[in-house]
């Protein structure tokens, strides 16, 4: 039984059918005129062959071709692209099926920090009177590392909201290179979770490489095309509408051996897209369906995820602005121009501007989570654990956000009204209300610890103190110390063997 | 054979069981006797009743009580609790009068006039029943002469006043005045409780103490015995 994820019956919408229908309309104008510019040959190559106008751009330092690409190419590669995706998992059990038209909301952790922020619950006395103490939290950023990935992937096995898992720090230790990064990432995520993994690729160079090593743990080339317990994902497309060359070469080749992936886009309203909504929902719809077109050009049938993440920009840095509330807006209406093609949609949520845990980031982030995942992406890349714009990545952070997606999936459940529990419920009313005290609560009891009832929130203090971020590090503490099931030792010595520049540390079966 | 049925009624008194109709926090209870039943049975069995109190009812909520510290339990769970020693302890009453053995004392609860209040009430009355007390609840929007008519006739040994709303809560300094007025302010204890009320408040009025909840309120009242 894959995992259930959360059922949206009635998902949120901005957009009506003809709003829907005019960003569709000009999205297939602006793929035809003035279409992409790409600095990728094979790209261009592959929209000549199916029909596509391709001219090649004179000057410039790179090479690059001018793509314009037709409706009915677009259209044709729709109706190619799977409307259900599965995305396996080591543990089969943690599969994610998802179907563009069923409003199943999957909560995925993501994206890659450079910045691992480790949190320190120091006690502090009052100056004016030394008998009060509080616990107060420092946080510590530093360069992120390979045994840091493993702790994230180990507490996310934990978390029992979290579906999925996006590496979320970038491994910059100094045995760490380009050669031997991805095979690094993917082992010490696949090996500290048995959750799905999804993942960049550093350099194409090992492509080969990391497919094999799931191949090995899935148990072959056919049972991983079954159990995809690895997917990719590539910012192919560059805005403007640029195929940016490497990426594009990754993407081709994923797509050549038809494993799971995220076509993305993250356009910045104001700089690199428009600042209206109607003119960055045209533009990014036109980016992921040249992504999309291309994949189905590339190998038919290949599944896809409509990827989306949009953002508007800040006005005082030009930076990115997650907090922004259009973001919010701009990922919705994603989900339902995926919808509208009846391809699974890749969102994006819980990013926040706060550079800690706190007020700020926990307002920034159940914002757009409770507003994107009411909308039915199918894939929520929700930002756990990530603060400042997804530049640094802390673990307490994520344990908080777990809590938070408990509440939001409970708020979700689906009413239960049957006749025959009402008719029961009336036999309770009338036997209370004929008691002095005149209480339910004996019909509370049963009731309580049937997981019906929400829990209160996990890190309330005592009395009026505030002790969130203590009982969450406490929490994160505890799970750290819970075993995870390891890749088995048979199938471990086989990678080691088998698959250059893994790093000994990241073998638990020796002292490496 | 006394002790097993000691342990029993303990057992279901932490297991919240007043019947066998009654379910427990465990599995495996349905259809089993319940405290009543095993009451009844003790008595049959000449346990004393005093024993029964003791190592079986006052033994299974301090094992209750230590659960809801931990936060195993929940106030449903001590309320549940406090149910079925209720139940026990109306059918040993006329036991313990005879033999000479005396509530810890006499509770008499209100909510103030003009408030209708009684959730809170309500649980305190059954928890303070549950740790032993004759609990006599006088009702909610009780008039200030009902109250004094009461003490006057029936001597509580101490009087709970609830009141939820800001404008009633005003009641509980007209009753303490009241009651010194009708000579009757020490002869009986008067604690406040509800969400307006507060410690300050207590003070001000001239009550004895402001009991947060029923837990507070039974701990204060048994250091007051």
């Amino acid at each position: 039984m894959p995992r259930e994820g959360i059922l949206v019956k009635n998902p949120i919408t901005r957009l009506t059918n003809d709003q829907l229908q005019k960003i569709h309309d000009s999205s297939m104008r602006i793929l035809s005129d003035p279409g992409l510019l790409s600095y990728n040959k094979q790209a261009a190559d592959i929209f000549k062959s199916a029909g596509a106008t391709v001219t090649e751009v004179e000057g410039g330092d790179h090479p690059s071709w001018h793509i314009q690409i037709p409706e009915k190419l677009v259209m044709d590669a729709i109706k190619k692209a799977p409307s259900t995706v599965k995305l396996g998992a080591r543990n089969p059990d943690n599969a994610l099926i998802m179907k563009g038209d069923e409003s199943r909301v999957y909560f995925i952790t993501g994206s890659e920090t450079n910045i691992w922020m480790d949190v320190e619950i120091a006690p502090y006395v009052k100056k004016d009177d030394p008998s009060i103490e509080v616990q107060v939290s420092e946080f510590h950023p530093r360069r992120g590392m390979l045994m840091d990935l493993c702790k994230s992937a180990h507490v996310c096995e934990h978390l029992d909201t979290v579906d999925g898992y996006i590496r979320t720090v970038n491994i910059q230790d100094k045995d760490i290179t380009e050669e031997n990064k991805d095979v690094n990432k993917f082992f010490a995520s696949l090996n500290n979770t048995t959750k799905h993994i999804m993942s960049g690729l550093t350099t194409l160079s090992q492509l080969d490489n990391v497919v094999k090593m799931a191949e090995m743990i899935a148990g072959g080339k056919d049972k991983l095309k079954e159990n995809p317990l690895i997917s990719f994902i590539t910012c192919l497309v560059k805005s403007p509408l640029q195929f940016v060359d490497d990426t594009t070469d990754t993407f081709i080749e994923v797509c050549k051996r038809g494993l799971p992936l995220a076509v993305s886009s993250s356009p910045q309203a104001g700089t690199s897209a428009p600042i209206q909504e109607a003119g960055i929902m045209a533009q990014i719809n036109a980016e992921v369906l040249a992504g999309i077109t291309l994949g189905q050009l590339v190998n038919p049938g290949t599944p896809l995820l409509y990827g989306s993440v949009p953002v508007r920009a800040r006005m005082d840095t030009l930076g990115d602005s997650y907090g922004a509330i259009e973001t919010s807006q701009y990922n919705i209406d994603c989900v339902q121009m995926a919808r509208f093609y009846n391809i699974p949609n890749y969102s994006t949520s819980g990013v926040c501007d706060a550079k800690i845990p706190g007020q700020q980031s926990t307002i920034e982030r159940l914002f757009s989570d409770i507003l994107v995942a009411l909308s039915g992406p199918q894939y929520l890349h929700c930002a756990f654990g990530l603060l400042e714009c997804n530049s640094i990545f802390c673990l307490t952070q994520a344990v908080l956000d777990d809590a938070h997606f408990a509440m939001l999936k409970f708020f979700l459940n689906q009413p239960e009204i049957a006749e025959a529990d009402l008719a029961e419920i009336e036999k309770q009313i009338k036997e209370v209300v004929a008691t002095p005290q005149k209480l339910f609560i004996r019909h509370l009891r049963p009731v309580m610890r049937s997981g019906k009832i929400t829990p209160a929130y996990p890190f309330e203090g005592d009395g009026n103190s505030d002790n969130v971020m203590a009982l969450a590090h406490k929490r994160m503490e505890e799970l750290l110390a819970t075993p995870v099931e390891y890749i088995d030792e048979a199938t471990t010595e086989k990678i080691f063997k088998e698959i250059p520049g893994l790093l000994p540390r990241l073998n638990v079966y020796t002292k490496g | 054979m006394s002790q097993e049925i000691i342990s029993k009624i303990k057992e279901n008194v932490i297991q919240g069981r007043k019947t066998q109709a009654d379910e427990g926090i465990d599995d495996g209870y349905s259809g089993t006797s319940g405290v009543q039943e095993l009451t009844r049975a003790a008595i049959e069995a000449n346990i004393a009743p005093n024993e029964i109190v003791n190592e079986a009812l006052t033994a299974g909520m301090q094992v209750v009580g230590e659960k809801f510290e931990t936060k195993e339990y929940f106030i449903p769970d001590m309320l549940a609790s406090a149910e079925a020693v209720e139940v026990s302890m109306d059918i040993l009453k006329p036991l313990l009068a005879d033999a000479n053995i005396k509530p810890k004392g006499k509770f008499a609860i209100a909510t103030v006039k003009g408030d209708i209040h009684d959730i809170g009430k309500n649980i305190v009355a059954i928890m303070l029943k549950g740790a032993g007390y004759e609990v006599v609840d006088l009702g909610i929007d009780v008039t200030t002469e009902k109250i004094i008519n009461y003490i006057k006739n029936e001597s509580p040994d101490y009087l709970g006043l609830s009141a939820l709303l800001t404008t009633t809560m005003l009641e509980m300094g007209t009753i303490i005045e009241a009651l010194k007025k009708e000579n009757l302010r020490d002869k009986v204890k008067v604690f406040i409780g509800g969400a307006a009320v507060s410690d300050e408040y207590a003070e001000e009025i001239g009550a004895d103490a402001f009991c947060l909840d029923a837990f507070s309120a039974i701990k204060i009242l048994d250091a007051s015995v």
